[in-house]
């Protein structure tokens, strides 16, 4: 036990000296993968906080149903009855031309337009809600009511909603490919830089290798090496997201208050902290192991 | 402790470097391989070592059959050895003394134990008071004395020398072997290469002595 904690801590120590004596090589290493990590980060925490905005709207699609302006009663109260017995509706509303020109009318921010008119242009109304709100089946149901006797529009309410759900999704996969990309170069940049230290220290690999060092102890000096790397750059990018929030949260805060809301981005959350440090750590580890394997391939080919 | 049984060893786009040889090696040992330049001494020593493999022709050390070992025993068969290099392979990034440690810390040997034996190594051979210096501020025949003090850290039962006085003047040749005698007489098995037979070897121990003479690749009487 004693020596196996032994023959981890010695190369630990090793590889934490040879960082503290190159410091800024180090810290430009963590730098470059903190930035390329940040990129996805700071897209994903705007992504993220956009989907709360349209979380927070009211998404239960409702259909409302238009009727031509010359519908008699009798046709009003058929399509009334028609509703009721629909087996794909949870309730539903009517809402007449003249209390909606009352309410229009009443209503501080459309006074002004009903004064200009001279007479009611409102339609009667049904204000519809489904009880399979999955858009399929109220796409159906708007079709199906738009062809009712007396309908002049059946419109669904939610569009707006959809657009924007679309265009998150979009955005997600966006990240995603965004992550694998940049998840790619970060391995080969640590690589790299794994590729580079074994160059210098090809004789010492050599030299070990010859009294009998085995393939793991040459190994993990340089696993720890780009596992440090990793959680290094991790943490940069952490910092980097977090100061790019509170960066754009002030002039957010501006632009919310001219809207009378509260909104405000959020900072990344734990969840997120720690798959961000995870998938830095498994780059860094990823990338030195490839890079000290086929070193060590080479080597033993001589 | 180790037999070649018909071992030929064929590099690459050349001729035979080891034709045909067969001989046994018994623990406590005190072998001279010899013969010319390019007659095939490193190659035999590295075959003795582990660190090439036979092209035909079984070598056993140990009774392990060199051959069928997996890679990953290698590093394991190689720690039975204490090898000294013609070019000493030190490390010129660091001391004496962690030059030393190396061999302990692949074996997993850490902190005061190591510390123990690798003074008691760097005394045997005369150097206990450039411990901390660095291999480059050492003569050749200190850093000679280094790399003897690296093979015998880790207490190999076999100590190979390829040419180990072939840089150094007469009485720093003599003061090496002297060295290695030292570990002949206490049951290592001491297997040396060289030029030709030392002249100077102590009447007690000529009794022991083994030679493998070599003249093109292959094992003369």
């Amino acid at each position: 036990m004693n020596q196996w904690l032994n023959q981890h801590i010695q190369p630990l120590q090793m590889v934490l000296g040879r960082m503290h004596q190159n410091l800024l090589g180090t810290v430009l290493m963590c730098c470059v993968m903190g930035v390329t990590l940040s990129l996805p980060a700071i897209l994903f925490t705007i992504v993220d906080n956009l989907g709360q905005v349209a979380g927070g709207v009211e998404s239960k699609p409702q259909l409302s149903l238009f009727l031509k302006l010359d519908a008699s009663s009798s046709t009003k109260e058929a399509i009334g009855e028609q509703l009721k017995k629909h087996p794909d509706i949870a309730k539903y509303e009517f809402v007449s031309k003249e209390s909606a020109w009352e309410q229009m009318q009443q209503n501080a921010n459309t006074a002004d337009i009903s004064a200009s008119l001279n007479k009611n242009p409102l339609p009667d109304a049904y204000f519809v809600t489904p009880k399979d709100i999955k858009p399929k089946n109220v796409q159906r149901l708007q079709k199906e009511m738009q062809q009712w006797d007396g309908v002049e529009l059946a419109q669904v309410d939610s569009n707006w909603i959809k657009r924007l759900d679309t265009v998150l999704k979009l955005g997600k996969k966006a990240i995603f490919v965004l992550v694998a990309l940049l998840g790619f170069a970060l391995v080969a940049v640590i690589g790299n830089t794994i590729r580079l230290q074994i160059m210098t220290q090809l004789e010492e690999i050599e030299v070990s290798k010859l009294i009998g060092a085995t393939n793991q102890f040459i190994r993990r000096p340089f696993l720890y090496a780009g596992t440090l790397y990793g959680l290094g750059g991790g943490l940069a990018a952490w910092l980097i997201v977090l100061a790019v929030v509170q960066l754009f949260n002030t002039s957010v805060t501006e632009i919310a208050d001219l809207y009378a809301s509260q909104f405000r981005l959020s900072m990344p959350n734990a969840t997120i902290t720690i798959a961000m440090l995870l998938s830095a750590v498994a780059l860094g580890w990823l990338g030195s192991f490839v890079a000290v394997n086929r070193s060590l391939a080479k080597i033993e080919k001589l | 402790m180790i037999k070649f049984d018909r071992v030929s060893k064929r590099y690459p786009g050349s001729f035979d470097a080891i034709k045909n040889t067969s001989f046994e090696i018994n623990q406590g040992d005190l072998v001279f391989v010899t013969g010319a330049s390019g007659a095939g001494k490193s190659t035999l020593l590295k075959l003795i070592a582990g660190l090439e493999r036979p092209t035909s022709g079984t070598v056993l050390i140990n009774n392990q059959n060199v051959s069928q070992l997996k890679a990953a025993a290698i590093p394991y068969l190689r720690r039975n050895f204490g090898l000294i290099f013609q070019d000493h392979k030190l490390l010129y990034d660091r001391n004496c003394f962690e030059n030393v440690a190396l061999s302990l810390h692949i074996n997993g040997i850490l902190g005061e134990e190591a510390a123990k034996r690798i003074r008691a190594a760097l005394d045997k051979v005369g150097l206990l008071s450039k411990e901390k210096s660095m291999p480059i501020t050492l003569s050749g025949g200190e850093q000679q004395r280094l790399a003897i003090a690296r093979a015998v850290v880790s207490r190999p039962s076999i100590l190979i020398a390829d040419e180990p006085t072939g840089n150094l003047d007469e009485d720093y040749a003599t003061d090496i072997l002297g060295f290695l005698y030292a570990f002949q007489q206490v049951g290592v098995t001491v297997i040396i290469a060289s030029h030709e037979l030392p002249h100077n070897i102590p009447d007690n121990m000529q009794n022991v002595v083994k030679v493998l003479h070599l003249q093109h690749g292959e094992l003369t009487a």
